[in-house]
């Protein structure tokens, strides 16, 4: 570790307060005194975040910030690693996520997921889009069901690609269609939340450019927080930026603000490539 | 603040490279735009028109280093995608080499029209009346180009304050031609090319306060255009 690297860990060390706009008025998702832990490893330390409704946040941060991990608090997935433990009070719509008699499936449904890699079933493209509906019994009949997907699809822009195509297996697409098909499946269960776990970069730029028009889309209808190694990605998608780094959320502000005139001097190192 | 971070350099050592040669072309051309106000003040001072031909060459250049230093910027914007700091750096570097380019057009207009009056045998003596504000436009302008070379925002703000009594004078020169149009009529069309030169050499002084204010932009990332000077530097203190 050189010299500088040293003095930024000792900043992150020092740093106890989120600066900017953390906080919210009747957000949709509301996170206080978020610590998780792998084990003895203390991962992310006393994170309070509110996420707007119908907002994009973007959480940026170097590797092994923190991002990924604060991202998959919010609906659990960190639940299936055994050594994980999360603590606070992490609330959606005021629902308390950690809640016992939550039912972590039901929660998966309001608050999705799309994976950094393309992930569809290894079934048809319909039965990708149709599965969710099936198990959660969003529908009752086949012509609802058909509708569903068609609509989802159609929101996600691949509807005209693959619409003489259905029945054909999903792993034959591209893989940005494959990635919009993942975020059909999510959206067709009609969530309250997506969360995006670097969803482009896997993609070409120009599917990248697709998908990025796709989340500007969905973001009137639902929130959305996405995790992003692509700080041109933050800066063209979303309306707040969270900057996290070793574990702690340092800043967040207006992306506006972020990129142009940071508040926090990590913020600024990072995002002008003084640090990675 | 811990210095350390940041005076650290970017993790590409090139785009290091590629925004130092931009700062030190930026402080050659303001050198230069000095330069061609200093060679016009030495010709209304001295009667000399080598110093006017001196005025023109350097044009050429000031001109050029406009057009490179523009390139530069715009290929950075293209190829690094500069954020925050850097950013500022880019759009307030771009916008004063503007200004500067403006300077030196300024200088050049009041070099031609001192020329003119030698040629015409003109009053020479109504262009002298202009040296005192041509002075304190130069200190100006060297000042402006200190600010800009230590990104200091405090000394952009009293530059400002400046500008206001370069502005004062611009005035009282102002009142003097009319007093000596006034005198005879004859003396119009020479007061008049006077009046021009007065004006150029205002213009000189808000092209300085432009610069001061995109340094100010560059350090503070705060747009302080059309602020009164109280305003900005309470905000700034």
């Amino acid at each position: 570790m050189n010299k500088a690297q040293q003095s930024m860990a000792e900043i992150v060390k020092e740093t106890y307060q989120t600066v900017g706009l953390p906080l919210l008025d009747d957000p949709k998702i509301r996170v206080r005194n978020a610590n998780v832990f792998y084990a003895d490893k203390q991962a992310i330390f006393d994170v309070n975040l509110d996420i707007g409704k119908n907002q994009v946040i973007s959480m940026i941060g170097p590797s092994g910030c923190g991002k990924s991990t604060f991202l998959r608090c919010l609906n659990r997935m960190n639940d299936t690693i055994d050594i994980c433990r999360v603590e606070g009070d992490l609330l959606l719509e005021d629902e308390d996520m950690y809640d016992k008699k939550i039912d972590v499936v039901e929660l998966r449904a309001r608050v999705g997921m799309v994976f950094q890699k393309p992930n569809p079933f290894p079934k048809s493209i319909y039965e990708n889009v149709a599965y969710g509906a099936r198990i959660h019994g969003l529908t009752d009949n086949k012509v609802q069901l058909d509708e569903l997907v068609e609509t989802s699809l159609i929101r996600c822009g691949l509807w005209k690609e693959v619409k003489d195509r259905l029945n054909e297996p999903a792993t034959g697409l591209s893989g940005g269609q494959q990635q919009r098909l993942c975020i059909a499946r999510a959206i067709a269960v009609n969530p309250e939340v997506i969360l995006m776990d670097e969803p482009c970069s896997a993609l070409d730029p120009i599917a990248t450019a697709t998908v990025e028009e796709l989340i500007h889309e969905l973001s009137e209808n639902f929130t959305i927080c996405i995790v992003t190694h692509s700080m041109q990605q933050a800066a063209r998608v979303s309306q707040r930026t969270a900057y996290f780094h070793l574990g702690k959320l340092i800043e967040v502000n207006d992306t506006s603000q972020v990129f142009t005139n940071p508040e926090h001097q990590l913020t600024e190192a990072y995002i002008t490539g003084r640090i990675g | 603040m811990n210095e350390e971070v940041m005076v650290g350099g970017h993790i590409s050592r090139q785009f290091d490279l590629e925004l130092d040669e931009i700062r030190s072309r930026v402080l050659t051309m303001g050198g230069l735009v000095e330069a061609q106000l200093d060679k016009t003040l030495e010709a209304l001072r001295e009667g000399d028109s080598e110093a006017i031909t001196d005025v023109e060459n350097l044009d050429r250049k000031v001109n050029a280093l406009e057009m490179q230093i523009d390139e530069e910027c715009t290929q950075i914007l293209a190829k690094r995608q500069p954020a925050a700091g850097d950013l500022r750096m880019i759009i307030a570097t771009s916008k004063s080499v503007r200004d500067l380019e403006r300077i030196g057009d300024e200088a050049e207009r009041v070099a031609n029209m001192v020329q003119h009056a030698f040629d015409n045998d003109a009053s020479v003596k109504a262009f002298k009346g202009l040296l005192s504000l041509g002075e304190h436009v130069k200190e100006l302008l060297h000042e402006t180009l200190n600010t800009y070379a230590r990104m200091q925002t405090r000394s952009a703000v009293i530059n400002m304050r400046k500008d206001q009594v370069i502005d004062e004078e611009y005035a009282r020169v102002l009142v003097r031609l009319v007093n000596y149009m006034k005198k005879d009529p004859d003396n119009i069309s020479d007061a008049l090319d006077v009046m021009w030169a007065a004006r150029s050499l205002e213009r000189i002084g808000d092209h300085c306060i432009n610069i001061c204010e995109n340094v100010i932009y560059l350090v503070e990332g705060e747009d302080v255009r059309h602020r009164a000077i109280d305003k900005v530097s309470e905000q700034l203190s």
